[in-house]
């Protein structure tokens, strides 16, 4: 069985001092030539700051969404109303500003500051002291037999649309042609 | 391309409604920074020394420093400047942290230079390059942050910086505050001047990069200040009162001994210390309310440092505030109440209105003394409760509206003092430059702090000091002290590290040591310190106001020049504060300045020294390149670049052409 890291943002809110040092320097740091510019309104991760409701929620950029949900969430937890959609990390959603480039609107994904050589931890956890942020790297057994699964998936639809015998054909005129 | 500033200057025009987005000179980074650099020429080209505190000719400047909108930690004070101080008729200079300075930058623009007078109450809204002047006469008498929350609803536009006035800046009190977020712009009537132009608020969102001239190096120089202030977190000062061993603000969200400031200030009107305040169940009763009132504690932008917090408890019946440093505790000496909770109660209160912490709870403790010397009488003060917390609440609405007696007291303590007559002139016994001081009493004359309280144009001695301890270390720390004392600055390092292992030595005590000359020395340091952070953006309790902070001479001149490619090393940093030093005397001597004024209250310390004092003054004012008045001489200010202020200065016949300074004197004849 293989292994595959999984890499975790652990993110406690509680302890977060709405400094948003975090989005600077993930802005900076993800500025080409790297640190050459700063602008939280580029960065990967959020912090949804309302200190009047004692709100201070730092949110990291997901996967890109490209139309909104049917409903909307509003939490409230512990006496405390969040914003609406404040957990989601969906980029690049229609229903919202929230991480898009301010320029272009293209989707800013978190990326968890993947360079070579590597970082030690991503950016936003190196500079937040406060320790809201910290990081975790595990290792975890992936799962072959689920990409076996897919490439019989494939097959299976192929052989339904071209029928068994056209599939068989082709793929010993590809092994030849491969092996010639 | 410019690196660090935006290049950009917002002019509004608000009696004619004009909004100009203006280019800036690229030499005046060079030159003076940013911030109060740069805002104290603009104010030098424009507001005359005959411009009232209340005409639409006064300019009202909202900037960032230098370094703001780069990954500098702690880079978020929005330097507010105007040209006239209502109190002090001189400069008034306040400043605050929080977001606004950085969301400005990003914004695009380095400031925002705000004259006229607008007819109705508005507010401005800057949302990159689309800038509105909008209506705020539905947010007229609302509260500070009540009204920064309102406009961030109406503009749909949660993640705008708002700074507000509150009543007090709408009725003009002389002591009225910009509030913004858990900060405020306090000192010299900053908040008075708004409310006159007819500025409710300002909010601003900005989108825009910062470039870093070279990035790599920049990157490397944030880092070692980020790991500096980790290990400075764990390591406090050995032999310094717990509030002074930390780093920031004075932690007084964070901890909960309160002796050092309980013991060493004055209580009342600036009357008396209460050397055994501070007892056990004092200690219990106090940490019990401080626990149970903060929520949490807050940083400002881009800084690891907690100086503030969200107050919020039901005993206080007012909504969730923010709150950071002395305030906890001003209103409580100056009403000499023994309860922290009527001291949150209040502050809350008074933010939300917008005045001054410091000198509001003076004003209030200068009126109770006139009403106990009968002065003032129950027909000043009609229905005035008969306890000091209740009398205060009084007071403090009476003030925001300037009603009745508030309506003089709005004015401070001097003009108060001088409009009631009939011996209230008396009363007003800590004041200098017409402004509230620090309320200490003290025995012994300290010629440190005569010298800072004295000639410091910035009103607030927390802006000036910083450094050096408040006393003497006890013997067994002092070697240790000096071992990683790298802030020192090269030309006097060896002088101050060596007053350290002295100072407190038989015969090495105030006032006649420290001998003049370092004396001068050690005032400069202090006082260039908070110059350079005040243009630069960076806020002083990372920098000019602890002991041992993060940045300093030292690694400041490598991010300015690592941010905006300038090749600046110690000594130019050194010449541009005193460029900018020497501009704020210059501005404040053509409004009429003079030595007179650079006293500090009759009172501050028992034991006087008449003549010393005089001695101090001239020494200091030579070692500046001042004449015997406090004025720059035409030498000192051509030696700086400003030879055209040296000019004005002579037309005006403030200046004599051929003055110089006794120092000047020496100099040539030594030559000779």
């Amino acid at each position: 069985m293989a292994k595959k890291k999984v890499k975790v943002i652990k993110i406690n809110a509680d302890e977060c001092n709405g400094c948003r040092a975090c989005e600077a320097f993930c802005a900076a740091f993800h500025a080409d030539p790297q640190y050459s510019s700063v602008n939280p309104a580029r960065a990967r991760i959020r912090v949804i700051h309302d200190p009047i409701r004692n709100v201070f929620l730092p949110v990291l950029a997901g996967p890109h969404t490209e139309v909104e949900c049917m409903a909307r969430d509003k939490y409230i937890i512990d006496g405390k109303e969040y914003n609406e959609c404040a957990f989601c990390r969906a980029t690049a959603c229609p229903s919202r500003e929230e991480f898009k480039d301010p320029d272009s609107g293209l989707p800013l994904k978190c990326d968890a500051c993947e360079t070579e050589p590597p970082l030690e931890e991503p950016i936003c956890v190196k500079v937040c002291l406060v320790d809201a942020l910290t990081y975790e790297e595990r290792e975890e057994e992936a799962e072959e037999a689920e990409k076996l699964d897919e490439l019989e998936v494939g097959l299976e639809s192929l052989v339904d649309k071209y029928g068994m015998d056209k599939v068989m054909d082709t793929l010993a005129r590809i092994t030849i042609s491969k092996k010639g | 391309m410019r690196y660090a500033e935006t290049g950009y200057i917002l002019e509004v025009d608000l009696s004619q409604g004009n909004i100009e987005k203006v280019p800036t000179d690229p030499k005046w980074a060079e030159l003076f920074l940013g911030g109060l650099g740069t805002n104290v020429k603009i104010l030098w080209d424009r507001v005359g020394p005959e411009v009232e505190p209340f005409s639409p000719d006064n300019l009202l400047i909202f900037s960032p420093g230098l370094l703001e909108g780069t990954s500098a930690i702690g880079a978020n004070r929005t330097i507010i400047s105007a040209g006239v101080s209502p109190q002090t008729s001189l400069m008034a200079f306040s400043m605050m942290g929080g977001f606004l300075g950085p969301e400005l930058k990003h914004a695009g623009y380095d400031k925002v230079v705000i004259r006229g007078k607008s007819p109705d109450l508005v507010y401005l809204w800057i949302n990159n390059d689309k800038v509105e002047i909008r209506d705020a006469s539905h947010l007229r008498g609302k509260g500070a942050l009540e009204t920064a929350h309102l406009i961030r609803e109406e503009l749909n536009e949660p993640k705008a910086q708002v700074a507000a006035i509150g009543l007090a800046g709408e009725n003009r009190v002389y002591f009225a505050s910009v509030e913004h977020f858990r900060s405020s712009a306090s000192r010299l009537g900053l908040g008075a001047i708004m409310g006159d132009k007819g500025l409710k608020a300002i909010a601003v969102r900005g989108t825009k990069d910062i470039y870093i001239a070279q990035p790599a190096k920049f990157f490397e120089l944030c880092d070692e200040v980020l790991k500096y202030i980790e290990w400075r977190e764990k390591n406090p000062i050995k032999g310094v009162p717990a509030i002074l061993a930390t780093i920031g603000a004075p932690q007084e969200m964070k901890l909960t001994d309160e002796s050092w400031h309980t013991t060493s200030f004055a209580w009342g009107h600036a009357r008396q210390r209460r050397k055994d305040f501070w007892n056990e169940e004092i200690e219990k009763k106090w940490t019990e309310i401080h626990e149970k009132a903060i929520k949490r504690l807050l940083s400002c932008y881009n800084c690891p440092v907690r100086c503030g917090a969200i107050i919020a408890y039901p005993a206080l019946e007012l909504p969730t505030y923010m709150m950071k440093c002395y305030t906890k505790l001003t209103y409580v000496m100056a009403a000499m109440a023994d309860n922290l909770e009527f001291g949150y109660k209040i502050a809350g209160k008074a933010h939300d209105y917008g005045i001054d912490g410091f000198t509001a709870p003076q004003v209030m403790a200068f009126a109770i003394e006139l009403y106990e010397a009968g002065i003032l009488t129950d027909k000043d003060l009609p229905g005035f409760p008969s306890t000091n917390e209740e009398r205060f609440f009084y007071l403090l609405e009476k003030i925001v509206r300037r009603e009745g007696i508030g309506d003089v007291l709005a004015n401070g303590v001097y003009w108060a003092a001088r409009q009631i007559g009939r011996g209230a002139e008396e009363f007003d016994h800590n004041t200098t430059k017409k402004h509230e001081q620090m309320v200490i009493k003290l025995g012994m004359l300290n010629p440190i702090y005569f010298l800072m309280y004295g000639t410091g144009e910035k009103a607030n001695i927390t802006q000036i000091e910083g450094q050096i301890p408040q006393a003497p270390l006890p013997k067994e720390y002092r070697e240790e002290f000096i071992k990683d004392w790298i802030q020192v600055p090269t030309r006097y390092a060896e002088r101050f590290k060596q007053f350290i292992l002295e100072w407190g030595d038989e015969g090495k005590v105030f006032p006649f040591w420290p001998p003049i000359d370092l004396v001068c020395e050690l005032v400069e340091w202090q006082e260039t310190m908070h110059y350079i952070d005040d243009s630069t953006g960076i806020c002083a309790g990372l920098s000019s106001f602890p002991i041992k902070p993060p940045y300093h001479i030292h690694n400041l001149p490598l991010f300015i020049s690592a941010a905006t490619g300038l090749d600046i090393d110690e000594d130019t940093l050194w010449e541009i504060a005193r460029r900018i030093r020497n501009f704020v005397r210059a501005y404040n001597v053509r409004r009429g300045l003079r030595r007179q004024d650079d006293y500090p209250p009759k009172d501050h310390w028992r034991k006087r020294f008449p003549e010393y004092e005089e001695k101090l003054l001239d020494s200091y004012y030579e070692f500046k390149g001042w004449n015997k008045e406090g004025i720059p001489t035409k030498k000192t200010l051509e030696k700086l670049g400003l030879d055209y202020v040296a000019e004005d200065l002579i037309k005006r016949g403030i200046l004599k052409d051929e003055e110089v300074s006794s120092r000047e004197t020496l100099a040539e004849t030594e030559k000779k």
